[in-house]
């Protein structure tokens, strides 16, 4: 590697935006005490509330795992807080306000000024009403049957499909993280789209208008009835800075027979300096279960975070089900990402696809886990996984852990990896074109990324890939 | 245009160019012949500014502007352009992608807007027609999975979009046949202009039946041993380069 890869990678990133809230807090500590109380702010029914104090007594008996390669020092959780409703946030008067950088970043990535005021927490004019989008979105889906809010919401208007779903994929026990989630999961989305009912809309510009306001435990429950189709977005290219610096989110897909569920998330939670001090520790459980015929594809684009822990996971429990998984992380600095899959086939010829692009860049530690597993019953299941790491630099890794356990002999599974280094000829060629060395190593990556970018709704594609040009531009080059 | 004087060059501690002088005026065609590894093509990366290569003395002014002082994208910029002896597979990214983010790249450091992506097509349905290349190339990967002939007419198809001032043509004729040689031959005549410049890098006559240089320069162990006319290069075709090698 030339000089000038180094050099751009030891770049500076700086963004990040911290709102001004006044919260209702309580005391650090995570005692039964603090989950009743969250309950009772939430003026939860009891049968909510027993459940997350089973959660809560099961994380008890629960250690955190230790098994992602990935190095921290350990978590005080009695010293973080568990309740903190934002009362009011103290809105900006105007964009001068907000840290340029942060403007400079969503100038980039093209971000209407309305939605970047809505993002830094500013004012906003009468001329856009956040609440009459909301309003109007809110309507088309309602004519469809189609149920979308926040969770509390769900939990009071549509209790019995909360209980039927709630911890159906994702058990209260499932893991330590998504215990504790369990008990004390602050808020997040719910979404029902009828039988035979094709979801109007992507539910993405409305997410994004409320992503300003994503928990520290998220909870979202997605359930499309048969033969229902959504596409569902999550995240923001824009980056957001949060005060917790622990995130543990559960998200849960329940695709009933016939029906189709597509997850896209681009995740650019504030990733540290660049010593990967003050970063978030991103600790997620994403798992969907596809009954007979269903489809459930996950797309991500992980470019922030200090630490990610993240599998987004199908059961393919129902006959020629579908699970795919397409992901792009990009590591840099000191951040740390074991992420990848788990494809568990059940039913009968159900198939699965694999597409894993891992960058690592500075120091970054990036590894992929997946796991594909073939049950006795899952006759002629079929799974192809693909898994491909990019370095730039010298100072970075790139691991891949596949797991593969197949237990009948009449299904297939295949697996390719490579791991490749941007090289400096590859540069070269770009800059005797006359493009720069951030150009060309922004052009390089999203090549390598392409098959994972076209699977993400198209407006998002392009915000995604120039997300990835300027993450690279400030922190890689 | 371009005036290279007395350039020493260097790969990690090996000397390769040894004292190279050349003067290139708008309008000139000039062929650099000379055996395998008598530092063509390094002569070739120093002008367009490979980093693997240091110049350790010696000046190359370009437009009587310092280039061993520009980046590399810079001298693109400015016009130079170098046909790679071994273009560079991108996987992933379109080659119209590519070229019209080259394109913009150049119109931009020249002050003027991104070109509008309409009249970026017209444009290399002109331009590929010049090369005689399938237009379902334009969507594949830059060089991914391009034949040896299919690469050599890409970076010819880029040069005649980016229409540089001086253009730098490594081997471009290796791996050719016959057919394909007339056309990229072809392409690289109708390019030609009074105000530019074309530096042809082979190792055979066979191509200059085609392009007709005004100069022919023997390189043999990093330095130029012989310079002349057209005729020069049907005198190699005939006594080969022993005899220059062994003299100098
Ligand atoms: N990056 C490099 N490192 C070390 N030696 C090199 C490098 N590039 C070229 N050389 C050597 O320099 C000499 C000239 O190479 P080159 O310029 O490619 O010759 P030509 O193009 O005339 O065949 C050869 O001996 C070659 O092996
Ligand atoms: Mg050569």
């Amino acid at each position: 590697m030339g000089s000038s890869i180094e050099t751009l990678v030891n770049k500076e990133y700086q963004y990040g935006f911290v709102t001004d809230v006044d919260s209702d807090t309580l005391a650090p500590g995570l005692t039964e005490e603090v989950v009743r109380l969250i309950s009772s702010k939430k003026a939860e029914p009891e049968w909510l509330l027993e459940w997350r104090l089973k959660a809560y007594r099961r994380w008890l008996t629960m250690t955190e795992p230790h098994w992602p390669n990935v190095k921290y020092p350990p978590i005080d959780y009695q010293a973080a807080r568990y309740y903190s409703a934002p009362k009011s946030v103290k809105p900006l008067q105007s964009l001068d306000e907000v840290d340029p950088e942060l403007l400079a970043t969503y100038k980039k990535l093209g971000i209407s000024l309305t939605e970047q005021k809505m993002l830094a927490g500013v004012a906003v004019d009468a001329i856009f009403d956040s609440v009459s989008v909301g309003t109007t979105m809110k309507e088309e889906l309602s004519k469809h049957g189609v149920v979308f809010c926040s969770f509390s919401e769900a939990v009071h208007n549509h209790p019995e499909l909360i209980q039927k779903y709630l911890g159906s994929v994702v058990p209260y026990s499932d893991n330590f993280f998504a215990a504790l989630n369990s008990a004390v999961f602050s808020d997040g989305s719910f979404c029902y789209i009828p039988k035979g009912v094709r979801c109007p809309m992507e539910l993405s510009t409305y997410f994004r208008i409320n992503a300003a306001e994503t928990g520290q435990f998220e909870r979202t429950l997605i359930v499309a009835d048969e033969g229902a189709y959504v596409s569902y977005l999550e995240g923001c290219t824009a980056p957001k800075r949060s005060t917790n610096q622990l995130h543990a989110a559960v998200v849960e897909l329940v695709a009933l027979d016939r029906s189709t569920i597509k997850y896209s998330t681009v995740q650019n939670w504030y990733a540290g300096d660049k010593e990967g001090v003050g970063g978030i520790y991103n600790f997620v459980t994403k798992r969907g279960k596809a009954h007979a015929d269903a489809k459930i594809s996950w797309t991500q684009v992980e470019t922030g975070s200090a630490i990610t822990w993240k599998y987004p996971s199908v059961i393919l429990q129902g006959d020629n089900s579908v699970g795919e998984f397409y992901s792009v992380a990009v590591v840099n600095n000191k951040q740390q990402a074991d992420t990848g899959t788990k494809m568990i086939h059940v039913g009968k010829n159900t198939k699965s696809t694999i597409i894993s692009k891992g960058i690592s860049a500075g120091e970054g530690q990036n590894s992929y886990r997946g796991r594909v597993q073939v049950l006795p019953k899952a006759e002629g299941a079929r799974n192809y996984t693909q898994c491909d790491s990019m370095l730039i630099g010298n100072k970075c890794g790139a691991h891949t852990f596949p797991y593969i356990e197949v237990a009948n002999n009449s299904s297939m599974t295949e697996h390719e990896a490579s791991t490749s280094k941007i090289g400096e000829d590859q540069i070269f060629y770009c800059k005797a074109r006359g493009l720069s060395t951030e150009h060309a190593i922004s052009l390089i990556v999203s090549g390598f990324c392409r098959e994972v970018f076209k699977e993400l709704p198209m407006e998002f594609a392009l915000e995604a890939q120039q997300l990835l040009g300027i993450t690279l531009e400030g922190s890689v080059g | 245009m371009l005036k290279i004087d007395n350039i020493h060059a260097r790969a990690g501690e090996k000397e390769i160019l040894k004292g190279i002088s050349l003067t290139v005026n708008a309008g000139e065609v000039h062929a650099i012949m000379g055996p395998n590894g008598s530092g063509k093509s390094t002569l070739a990366q120093v002008i367009a500014g490979h980093p693997g290569f240091e110049v350790t003395s010696g000046s190359i002014t370009y437009g009587g502007d310092d280039l061993l002082d520009m980046d590399p994208e810079v001298r693109a910029q400015k016009g130079v352009f170098l046909a790679f002896q071994y273009p560079v597979e991108i996987p992933g990214v379109t080659n119209a992608y590519f070229l019209r983010s080259a394109y913009n790249e150049i119109r931009k450091a020249n002050g003027q807007e991104d070109i509008d992506p309409m009249d970026f097509l017209d444009l290399m349905e002109k331009k590929i027609k010049l090369v005689d290349m399938d237009p379902a190339m334009l969507h594949r990967s830059v060089n991914a999975g391009f034949s040896g002939g299919e690469k050599k007419r890409n970076e010819i198809l880029q040069m005649a979009v980016l229409e540089p001032k001086l253009a730098i043509l490594d081997e471009t004729d290796s791996g050719l046949d016959i057919d394909a040689l007339r056309v990229v031959s072809g392409g690289v005549n109708a390019l030609k202009r009074a105000d530019n410049a074309t530096i042809v890098v082979t190792h055979y006559q066979r191509l200059l039946n085609y392009i007709v240089p005004d100069f022919v320069h023997v390189l043999a162990g990093g330095k130029i041993v012989k310079s002349g006319g057209k005729e020069l290069a049907l005198e190699l075709e005939a006594k080969g380069y022993d005899w220059l090698v062994d003299a100098a």
